[in-house]
C-alpha cells in the first residue's frame, strides 16, 4: 500500500494496464505531450510512445467515433474528454453508436471503450465548465457509468472498466485529483457494479458518490457528535447499479438522504428514490430525501455556486429532517 | 409545387462529360467477373422489390429505405475489395450488405424481426450487422457511422494490417460536422479509409442544391488535402474501377481517398414517401431511368458477347430464386424469445 | 336543450383526435355552426362547430390531449339548465382518458362539479386517515395497535416509528386493559433453566431502545463525574414537619431535590443545556427527568418548569407520573423533552452511582441512600443524615468547576432547605 493521489492512482491503473494489453491506447486533447490538461497521463507518451498516446484535434465527436471504430475491431481504447462537459459534443457517438453497437448487432460486435475524465462542480468555473452529468449517461442502456471517489477506488476501478467488453463512461472528480489517500500499489481490481459501504451507521442511511461522499463522510462525522449514526453508501458505479448494497443499509436504517451533485430533475438520486420506495416501502420510516444540485446552471459567484450545490450543511439538515428534529 | 431542380437535371449531362464511366468499355475483362457484378446487382434489385412487397404485406415494420437505382455503387465498390476487408454503411444499406457476402436470408429474416436475423431480429432494415462478413452495420444517425469507419482505419493501422474500411453514406450526411472531423483526422493520421458519398441528389426530400454550398462533392475532400474524386454512380465498371484505385491508395500509401458517386434511387426516401413526387418529378425519374446501371450493363455484356439471353433469364431466375428462398427462411424463422430482449445490451 | 359536445369522428383512419386549443371560453355564448374548437386528426387541424346554440357551460376537454372518438369534451346549454344527468351520461359515453395533477382551471371546474353532483362516498373514517410512515404501520400491525390510537410526532401528525415504540412502552406495563396484543410476554421474573448454561431472550422493543440511546450516550457523549456529601438533616426535618401538618401528599427526598436542582438550574443556566453538534443549546425552562424504575427497564417522566412549582405540586406529579410510568400508560410528551436528569437509586441502599447521560441533555444527577453516618463537626464526631450526590456531566457543554458550582447549589439547597422556600 502507498499514499498516492488520485490522479496518480488513474495515472498507475492506465500505465499497468498499457503494459498489460498492447491493445489499450489512450487517446484525446493534450493527452501526450502536454501530460493531460490534468496531468493524468503524465509520462505516458514517453512510455508507450505516440502510438499508443495520441493527442487529438479538438474533435470530441470525431475522436470518440474513431475510438468506437477501432473498439469495433479488436482495441481497448480509453479515450479522454479533457472534460465531461465536452463529452455532450460526442453525445451521438456515445448514445447512439457506442451504447447500441452490441444490441443492434445481436451481440455480434462489442464496443470495449472506456470515455473517461474529470466531471463535476469544480470552483467558479460557471456553467459550461462545471457540471454533473451521470444522469445524462445513467439513462443510456448500454452504457456502464462509474465514478470514483477515492484513489483507491480511481485505481480499481480504472482497471476494470479497461477490461470490460462494453462502454464505460468514467466520470472522474475534477476537485479530487489532488485528494490523497491508500493505494495498493499491486494488481489492484474493483469489479464494476459493486457499492461499498464507506462508514457503517445505525440510525440514517446517506448514499453519495463522487465528490459528494467526502461531503457525506464529513456530516456523518459531525452528526455523530450529536448522537446520531449515520451509513455511509459509496455505489461507486451508478449503471450497473448495486441495489442490494443500497437497499440492505435502507433495510437496516429505515431512513435515507441521498446526495447528488447534479440538478435535482430527473436526476441519479430519484431513481434512487424510486428504487427504495418500490422495494422497501414497507421498511421506510420516513420519506427518501434528496439533496441535490438545485435546477439553475452553475453560477459563477462564488456565494451563488456555494448555494447551488450540495453542502455539509445541507446533508445534515437532511439528516435531521428524515429522524423528524429540528 | 414541382420545382424545376437544375442540379438533378445536371447529372446526366455532367456525368456524361466529365465523370469517369467505364461502361462501355467493359471489354478485355474477365467475362465471369462481369456477370457477377451483374449478378449481384440483380441480386440487390430483385431483393429490394421483395421487401418492398413484404412490406405492405406488413411482414416488415418502421422503416424501408430501398436502394433500387443505386445497386451499381455497392457492387462495382464491393467487387475492388478483398473479403478481409470492411465495410460501414447508413440505414439504406440492403445492397451494401448483399455485396459484401451475406446470406440474403440472414436479411430478410432481420427484416421481418425474426430470430434468424442477423441480430435476432433487434436491428432490423436499418441496423444489418455480420460480423463473419466485416459487415459494420446499418447506422442510422446521418453521418454518426463516418468517424467510426475512420476509427475502423485507425485500428487497422495500429496493428499494423493491411486492410482497407470503405465507408458509404448519402449526400445528406456531407454537411454533418462529424464527416469533416473524420476527414481531417484520416488525412492527418494517414489512414486506409475509402470515404464513398453516394450522391442520389436528395437527402430526404431536399435537393442537394438547396443543402450544399458545394455541387460538387469530391471537391471538399480538397481542404484537407485528401484524394477525392467523382465517378459514375450508376456505372458498375467505373465505380469498381474508381474504387479500386482508392483501395490501392489505402493499402500502399495508407491514404484516405472521399469518391462522390452520382447516381440515383429511383424510389421514395423510404415507403413511407411512396410516390417520391412532391420534391422531384416524374420526368425526372423517368430521365434518370434511361441510366439505369442493371439494364445498361446487361446490354453492354451482350453486345460484348459475355452473357447471351438464356444466361440473363437463367441469372434471373436464380436471382429470384434465391429471394424467394429468403423470404421463405425468414417465414419460417421464429419470433425472438422474450428473453433476447435482455441479451447483448 | 342541452348538447355535449364530442370529439367527432373527423378520418375513417382514425378512432381518435387531439384537442388543440378550445375557441370558446367556458361561459361563453355559441351559435349553431359557429367554430368552438380546433381539432386534430391524421388529415390535420380543423374547425368543429356547435352542433347547437346556447352557453358552453362546461369545458371538459383539456387542450392538447388525445380523446377517442365520442369522448364528451364539453356541454353546451341554456345558462338555466341542470346538467347532471347529461354528464352523468357523459362519463358512460366516453371519458377522456386518465387526467393528471389538475390546474387551476380544472380545480375551479372540479369545485364547479361538486357543486352540481350530488355527494357521493360518505367521507372517510379517521382510521383511515390516519397518516403514518410505512415502517410505523408496519410495527403497528405486527404489535397489533390500531395506529389512531398512536400520536404522532412527525410532520402533520405522521406516526413514524418512534411513536408505535414509545407506545408500545408505555402499553408495555400496563395491565392489558385490551385484549391481549400479539407480543411476546414479559419474563422478566423467570429464570434461566439450570440445566442449560444461559438462555436468550428475544429483546423488548423498549430494551433495544435502551440499548440505542445509551450507546448513543455513552460513546460519543465524553462523560466526566463530581460526587458530593449532603447532610440532609434539614431536609428530613422538613419532610417531618410537612407530614405532621396531615391533609398534604408525602413528600419524598426525591421531591426535595428536584425541586433543588431546579432552583439551581436557574441560577446555573449553563447545565441546563444540550451540546448540538456546531452550537451549545441552553433551555430557558427547566424540564426535570425523573427516571423511574420499570419491568424490563427504565423511562423517565419530565416536571416540566419544576422551577416554577412547588414542593406540593412536585410531589404530586411525580408520585403521578411514577405510578403511571411503572403501568406503561405515559404518553411520549410526558417522557421526552427533558433537559436534565435525576436518578435515585437509594432505596435500593446504594450509596453512590454514576448515571449515563440521557442525550442531549448535558448532565444527569445521581442520587445515594439517605443514611445515618458519623461526621466530625466541631471536633466531634456525630451522627448525621448523609447523601452522597453524583453529577454526570457532557464536558462538551459543561466543565468542571460549572458542573462543581452547579453541585455545590444544589448541596447548600439541599442543607438549608428554607431556601426552598425563597
Amino acid at each position: 500500500m502507498a499514499q498516492m493521489a488520485y490522479r496518480d492512482a488513474l495515472n498507475q491503473a492506465l500505465r499497468e494496464e498499457m503494459a498489460r494489453d498492447p491493445r489499450v491506447f489512450l487517446m484525446g486533447e493534450e493527452v501526450g505531450l502536454y501530460e493531460g490538461a490534468y496531468k493524468v497521463s503524465k509520462g505516458l507518451l514517453q512510455e508507450f510512445g505516440p502510438k499508443r498516446v495520441i493527442d487529438t484535434p479538438i474533435a470530441e465527436a470525431g475522436f470518440t467515433g474513431v475510438g468506437i471504430g477501432a473498439a469495433m475491431v479488436g482495441l481497448r481504447p480509453v479515450i479522454e474528454m479533457m472534460t465531461f462537459n465536452f463529452a455532450i459534443l460526442a453525445l451521438d457517438q456515445i448514445v447512439n453508436h457506442a451504447a447500441k453497437i452490441s444490441y443492434m448487432s445481436g451481440g455480434q460486435y462489442r464496443v470495449p471503450i472506456v470515455i473517461r475524465g474529470p466531471g463535476g462542480a469544480a470552483f467558479q468555473l460557471a456553467a459550461q465548465h462545471s457540471q454533473s452529468m451521470e444522469s445524462y449517461f445513467c439513462h443510456v442502456p448500454g452504457l456502464k457509468v462509474v465514478m470514483p471517489a477515492t484513489p483507491a477506488d480511481a485505481k480499481g476501478l480504472l482497471k476494470s472498466a479497461i477490461r470490460d467488453d462494453g462502454p464505460v463512461i468514467f466520470i472522474e472528480s475534477e476537485v479530487l485529483y489532488g485528494f490523497r489517500g491508500e493505494v495498493d500499489e499491486e494488481e489492484h481490481l474493483i469489479p464494476l457494479g459493486v457499492a461499498e459501504v464507506k462508514r457503517p451507521g445505525e440510525d440514517v442511511t446517506i448514499v453519495a458518490w463522487s465528490k459528494t461522499l467526502h461531503l457525506a463522510l464529513e456530516a456523518a462525522e459531525a452528526l455523530e457528535q450529536e448522537g446520531v449514526s449515520c451509513e455511509v453508501v459509496d455505489p461507486r458505479t451508478l449503471r450497473p447499479l448495486d441495489k442490494e448494497t443500497i437497499l440492505n443499509s435502507v433495510r437496516k436504517t429505515n431512513r435515507v438522504v441521498v446526495l447528488e451533485e447534479g440538478a435535482r430533475f430527473s436526476g441519479v438520486g430519484a431513481e434512487l428514490a424510486s428504487l427504495i420506495s418500490e422495494e422497501v416501502f414497507d421498511l421506510l420510516d420516513a420519506p427518501v430525501y434528496r439533496v441535490p444540485g438545485i435546477d439553475v446552471p452553475m453560477p459563477y459567484a462564488r456565494n451563488l455556486e456555494r448555494a447551488k450545490i450540495p453542502t455539509k450543511e445541507r446533508v445534515i439538515e437532511a439528516v435531521h429532517h428524515v429522524l423528524y428534529r429540528q | 409545387m414541382k420545382r424545376n431542380l437544375k442540379g438533378s437535371r445536371r447529372v446526366a449531362e455532367k456525368d456524361k462529360d466529365r465523370v469517369s464511366s467505364r461502361a462501355a468499355k467493359g471489354a478485355g475483362m474477365d467475362a465471369r467477373v462481369m456477370r457477377h457484378l451483374l449478378r449481384q446487382m440483380l441480386l440487390i434489385r430483385r431483393f429490394e422489390e421483395k421487401a418492398a412487397e413484404m412490406y405492405a404485406l406488413g411482414k416488415i415494420g418502421g422503416f424501408l429505405h430501398l436502394y433500387i437505382g443505386q445497386e451499381a455503387v455497392a457492387a462495382g465498390a464491393m467487387s475492388a475489395i478483398r473479403e478481409d476487408d470492411y465495410a460501414i454503411s447508413h440505414y439504406r444499406e440492403h445492397g451494401h450488405c448483399l455485396a459484401k457476402g451475406t446470406d440474403p436470408q440472414r436479411i430478410m429474416a432481420e427484416l421481418f424481426g425474426r430470430h434468424g436475423g442477423l441480430s435476432k431480429g433487434k436491428g432490423g432494415s436499418m441496423h444489418l450487422f455480420d460480423r463473419a462478413h466485416n459487415f459494420l452495420g446499418g447506422h442510422a444517425i446521418v453521418g454518426g457511422h463516418i468517424p467510426i469507419a475512420t476509427g475502423v482505419g485507425f485500428a487497422i493501422k495500429y496493428e499494423g494490417k493491411d486492410q482497407v474500411v470503405l465507408c458509404f453514406f448519402g449526400d445528406g450526411a456531407v454537411n454533418q460536422g462529424v464527416l469533416h472531423e473524420s476527414f481531417n483526422l484520416a488525412m492527418l493520421w494517414k489512414l486506409p479509409v475509402i470515404y464513398i458519398c453516394e450522391n442520389n441528389w436528395y437527402a430526404m426530400g431536399t435537393p442537394l442544391e438547396k443543402a450544399s454550398a458545394v455541387q460538387d462533392l469530391y471537391k471538399k475532400a480538397a481542404a484537407y488535402e485528401m484524394p477525392g474524386e467523382p465517378v459514375d454512380g450508376m456505372d458498375v465498371l467505373a465505380v469498381r474501377e474508381c474504387v479500386g484505385r482508392a483501395v490501392a491508395r489505402a493499402r500502399g500509401e495508407s491514404l484516405p481517398t472521399f469518391i462522390e458517386a452520382r447516381t440515383y434511387r429511383y424510389r421514395g426516401h423510404s415507403m413511407r414517401d411512396p410516390s417520391a413526387a412532391i420534391y422531384r418529378t416524374r420526368e425526372e425519374v423517368e430521365e434518370q431511368k434511361k441510366r439505369d446501371p442493371i439494364v445498361r450493363f446487361q446490354q453492354c455484356l451482350m453486345e460484348q458477347g459475355a452473357l447471351d439471353e438464356d444466361e440473363w433469364r437463367k441469372m434471373d431466375k436464380e436471382v429470384t430464386d434465391v429471394v424467394d428462398e429468403a423470404v421463405a427462411y425468414a417465414d419460417a424463422s421464429p419470433e425472438p424469445p422474450l428473453g433476447v430482449l435482455y441479451e447483448d445490451v | 336543450m342541452a348538447y355535449r359536445v364530442v370529439m367527432p369522428k373527423v378520418s375513417d383512419a382514425t378512432e381518435e383526435g387531439r384537442l388543440v386549443k378550445w375557441l370558446k371560453q367556458e361561459g361563453d355564448r355559441v351559435e349553431s355552426g359557429e367554430p368552438i374548437a380546433e381539432i386534430e386528426s391524421d388529415k390535420g387541424v380543423l374547425e368543429m362547430e356547435a352542433f347547437s346554440g346556447g352557453v358552453l357551460r362546461k369545458v371538459i376537454g383539456r387542450e392538447g390531449e388525445i380523446y377517442p372518438v365520442g369522448a364528451v369534451l364539453g356541454v353546451i346549454a341554456e345558462p338555466d339548465e341542470n346538467l347532471e344527468s347529461l354528464l352523468a351520461l357523459g362519463a358512460g359515453a366516453g371519458a377522456p382518458p386518465a387526467t393528471p395533477a389538475p390546474g387551476p382551471a380544472e380545480r375551479a371546474q372540479a369545485s364547479a362539479e361538486k357543486a352540481v353532483r350530488p355527494a357521493a362516498e360518505p367521507a372517510p373514517t379517521p382510521a383511515e386517515k390516519v397518516k403514518a410512515s410505512p415502517l410505523a404501520r408496519n410495527l403497528a400491525a405486527e404489535a397489533g395497535i390500531d395506529l389512531s390510537q398512536v400520536r404522532g410526532s412527525g410532520p402533520g401528525g405522521r406516526v413514524v416509528k418512534e411513536d408505535v415504540e414509545a407506545f408500545l412502552q408505555a402499553r408495555a406495563a400496563a395491565p392489558a386493559p385490551t385484549p391481549a396484543a400479539a407480543r411476546p410476554p414479559l419474563r422478566a421474573v423467570s429464570r434461566p433453566s439450570p440445566e442449560v448454561e444461559f438462555e436468550e431472550r428475544d429483546l423488548s422493543l423498549m430494551r433495544k431502545a435502551i440499548a440505542r440511546r445509551l450507546i448513543q450516550s455513552k460513546a460519543p457523549v465524553p462523560h466526566f463525574y463530581l460526587t458530593t456529601e449532603v447532610d440532609m438533616e434539614g431536609c428530613a426535618r422538613l419532610r417531618e414537619a410537612i407530614g405532621a401538618l396531615g391533609d398534604l401528599p408525602k413528600v419524598t427526598y426525591t421531591d426535595l431535590i428536584i425541586k433543588a436542582c431546579a432552583v439551581a438550574l436557574t441560577r446555573h443556566p449553563e447545565v441546563n443545556a444540550a451540546f448540538m453538534g456546531d452550537k451549545l443549546r441552553l433551555y430557558s425552562r427547566v424540564r426535570i427527568g425523573l427516571a423511574v424504575a420499570v419491568e424490563d427497564g427504565l423511562i423517565t417522566p419530565v416536571i416540566r418548569d419544576a422551577d416554577r412549582k412547588g414542593l406540593r405540586q412536585i410531589a404530586e406529579e411525580a408520585h403521578e407520573l411514577a405510578a403511571r410510568a411503572r403501568d406503561r400508560r405515559l404518553r411520549p410528551e410526558e417522557y421526552t423533552g427533558a433537559t436534565f436528569s435525576v436518578s435515585n437509586l437509594g432505596m435500593f441502599d446504594v450509596e453512590e452511582f454514576s448515571a449515563v447521560i440521557n442525550p442531549p441533555e448535558a448532565c444527569i444527577l445521581a442520587v445515594g441512600a439517605v443514611a445515618d453516618k458519623p461526621v466530625a463537626e466541631g471536633g466531634q464526631v456525630v451522627v448525621r443524615k448523609r447523601m452522597r450526590l453524583t453529577l454526570s456531566c457532557d464536558h462538551r457543554a459543561v466543565d468542571g468547576a460549572t458542573g462543581a458550582r452547579f453541585l455545590q447549589e444544589v448541596k447548600r439547597i439541599l442543607e438549608q432547605p428554607a431556601l426552598l422556600a425563597l
